[in-house]
């Protein structure tokens, strides 16, 4: 019989190896508490409890994910075999510590996997949602700006991909077979271009008539954009700085491709309901170019939903990757991220249930967060 | 109106034929078909082996050809091997090919067979859908009046301690997705680590018969993630029509809160949530397959996870034809829908 430690010393341990979270979060909150008649909007969601129930759940896992390394005990992938199953707070058979939310089926620990999980998770989702979000954007405001044929055929293509329930199109485009097809590199490359082209507008329509600044800001946009390009997308980087893993790029392309219609609908909504304001009136005056009106006149005022917007979208985004693992699709077997974790645990749901829940009241609480930070920017910024 | 069915119609078959034929693209990828030839005949096939079988089975044609024979506007193919025997799309095997048919596609109702399950797709699709109806149906019984009392409640005085406490709830109802919340429910109500007991973990006795014990946490693990967000919905739509000048009106003149809310903002509150409860349903397409396959209730979802995992290609196709047509579907009841209770859109 393997020693067991009583639940009110699992959460004194637990909450000694997650010192750096602590620390980190002192570090943001007390500056942040203190000068937040200046710090604007988000100042502002100190004056709501939502808000700041919001902001500490979102900001811990961020900082559980930074630290991960430091915080976790074990390592996520070691097994021991007399470890399985092992409920919470049980001795490591060698006495060295103990697995202080459990072991797995594979007696492995589940409090050093659901860390190093929150890593892969909050790498992924932040990451894919802003490629979501210039995709929407470098297509919608053409579209809801100028209309027409463009807006006609835009708006038809992303109804097209609204209209794909998204499991479908997670098992047609998320298996091992497709990559030898090559389609997820050929996706890859035409949703990795448009942070390149925005970047471009973005600059040029700014600083067209200051020939110097706008060539090296261009330029500099250009170099390393498609250096970037090269490697993520192709894996061709001939320094090697930028790759990403054949499995990850298919995750990461298809939850892009599956947000970005949506994103590209609200921009365009917005861009129709803005065009027709005095500002915008007095840029064309001025002789702007469209891009100039799109860019820094109207995308500016359209921050406000959009931040909103992408706090809820990358807890939507979270949820997905979720689902992928949760089907085993497009990540490996002995992955710690949550999803994976979940279907793991789920067969042994009623003798063993710490392995599974463990994650899922994680990803629960990081989509909470997110969530209620969103409902709290709403709020606040409905305010003025 | 005519012309706006008419215009909606077309999109939509527009819309259908080419979402079929991006699955159809998909599913016949060169691996995939190579997989189905080692799994049909043997795995030990030569490279050339495999060709000339995907040849004898009409999967070496152009891929609008191979469409256009699922779809039966295209004749079905016939292979004439060396021993003068034909075989063909539409040839079923012991009949002599001159009897058969010269389309046979999925308008012609012959939808397949299922490699996995050896029964034809149709037979197939129409039980399997007929079990996760009536999952959705209780469902939809729960979720429905329920996200809606939510929804009015909270939004009858925004910024209540009532609202606020409400909206919490749904808030942390639409980020519980269903493979949290159901592995949350079946630890809590039927482990023997709380040692509740009170309902079934799995949901598979539940095709048999109904009843409240192997039936109750699926239908509300589904119901629990969309309820959030229609009850949002709902209070931003009930919120706004609290606003309006006939409540203020229907106030001064003496009439109760409770008869205000009642009365005179509920019917127009309810028009947006409308919209939003027929666009649930694709979303809840999602919930289905997660939760069938969580508590192993062989519906339709199940199917579709068996079809994928299994390379089954005509199931596949099958079940992607019934998901997208169902999509299609309510987005255009929502739509007509919309402009037939709100009086104030014009649609011509």
């Amino acid at each position: 019989m393997m020693e067991v430690i009583g639940w009110s010393s699992i959460f004194l341990r637990l909450a000694g190896h997650l010192w750096p979270v602590w620390l980190a979060l002192v570090v943001l909150i007390l500056p942040s508490v203190l000068y937040r008649r200046r710090l604007g909007l988000y100042g502002r969601l100190f004056d709501s409890p939502i808000g700041i129930v919001g902001l500490l759940l979102v900001a811990f896992w961020t900082f559980t994910a930074i630290f991960a390394p430091m915080i976790a005990p074990y390592d996520p992938l070691s097994q021991i075999a007399q470890m399985k199953n092992e409920v919470p707070g049980t001795m490591r058979p060698d006495g060295a510590g103990y697995y202080l939310l459990g072991g797995d089926n594979l007696g492995r620990d589940v409090f050093s996997r659901m860390v190093v999980g929150a890593r892969r998770v909050l790498a992924i989702a932040p990451a894919a949602t802003a490629f979501a979000f210039v995709v929407g954007i470098t297509l919608g405001l053409p579209a809801g700006y100028r209309g027409g044929r463009l807006d006609t055929g835009l708006s038809f293509i992303a109804n097209l991909v609204l209209a794909f329930p998204v499991i479908l199109l997670f098992y047609l485009l998320v298996t091992p077979e497709i990559r030898t097809t090559g389609l997820p590199v050929v996706l890859a490359a035409v949703l990795f271009l448009f942070p390149v082209v925005f970047f471009t507008a973005f600059w040029n329509s700014r600083l067209h008539m200051r020939q110097t600044a706008r060539n090296i800001a261009v330029g500099l946009t250009l170099v390393i954009g498609l250096w970037a390009w090269s490697g993520l997308a192709f894996n061709a980087d001939p320094l090697g700085v930028w790759s990403m893993d054949p499995n990850l790029l298919n995750v990461f392309v298809s939850v892009v491709f599956v947000n970005a219609p949506t994103v590209f609908r609200i921009v365009r909504g917005l861009a129709l309901d803005l065009r027709t304001r005095d500002y915008v009136a007095a840029a064309q005056t001025r002789g702007e170019g469209a891009w100039y009106v799109m860019l820094w006149e109207i995308l500016p005022n359209a921050r406000g939903p959009l931040i909103v917007d992408f706090c809820l979208r990358i807890g939507y985004t979270t949820i997905l990757l979720g689902t992928l693992g949760f089907f085993g699709l497009g990540v490996s077997p002995e992955s710690p991220d949550w999803g994976s974790t979940i279907n793991d645990g789920r067969r042994l749901l009623t003798i063993a249930p710490h392995p599974a829940l463990v994650p899922a009241l994680a990803l629960m609480s990081l989509v909470l967060g997110l969530n209620l930070l969103a409902d709290a920017l709403r709020e606040e910024s409905l305010k003025d | 109106m005519l012309k706006f069915l008419v215009r909606r119609t077309l999109t939509m078959v527009a819309t259908a034929l080419v979402l079929t034929f991006v699955v159809f693209w998909l599913t016949n990828l060169p691996p995939n078909l190579e997989k189905l030839a080692k799994s049909e005949a043997s795995a030990r096939m030569t490279d050339a082996e495999v060709e000339s079988w995907l040849e004898r089975n009409g999967h070496a044609q152009p891929l609008l050809k191979r469409y256009g024979e699922w779809l039966g506007v295209a004749p079905g193919w016939t292979w004439e091997a060396a021993d003068g025997t034909v075989s063909g799309r539409c040839i079923p095997r012991g009949t002599p090919p001159e009897e058969a048919a010269r389309f046979c596609g999925v308008l012609q109702g012959n939808w397949g067979l299922s490699t996995v399950f050896k029964q034809p797709v149709s037979d197939i699709i129409a039980t399997r859908l007929g079990l996760t109806g009536i999952l959705m149906f209780w469902v939809m019984v729960l979720m429905v009046p329920s996200a809606l009392l939510l929804g009015v409640l909270s939004g009858m005085r925004e910024g209540s301690r009532l609202d606020r406490g409400l909206s919490t709830i749904s808030i942390a109802s639409t980020a519980t997705p269903e493979y949290v919340s159901g592995v949350v429910l079946i630890v809590v109500f039927s482990s023997s680590l709380v040692g509740l007991r009170w309902f079934k973990g799995t949901a598979a006795s539940a095709m048999d018969g109904i009843t409240f014990e192997n039936f109750f946490l699926p239908v509300l693990t589904i119901a629990l993630y969309g309820m959030g967000y229609i009850a949002r919905m709902t209070r931003a739509s009930m919120a706004e029509v609290m606003t309006q000048q006939y409540i203020r009106t229907a106030r001064l003149k003496g009439a109760g809160f409770g008869r205000v809310v009642m009365r005179h903002a509920l019917r127009n509150a309810l028009i947006a949530p409308f919209t939003v409860i027929m666009l649930q349903f694709p979303w809840l397409l999602n919930g289905v397959v997660i939760v069938e396959t969580l508590f192993n209730y062989k519906g339709f979802g199940w199917t579709l996870v068996q079809a994928a995992g299994n390379n089954d290609i005509d199931l596949l196709l099958g079940c992607s034809v019934v998901a997208v047509v169902v999509v299609l579907v309510t987005q255009a009841m929502s739509d007509i829908g919309y402009v037939l209770l709100n009086p104030r859109i014009r649609v011509s």
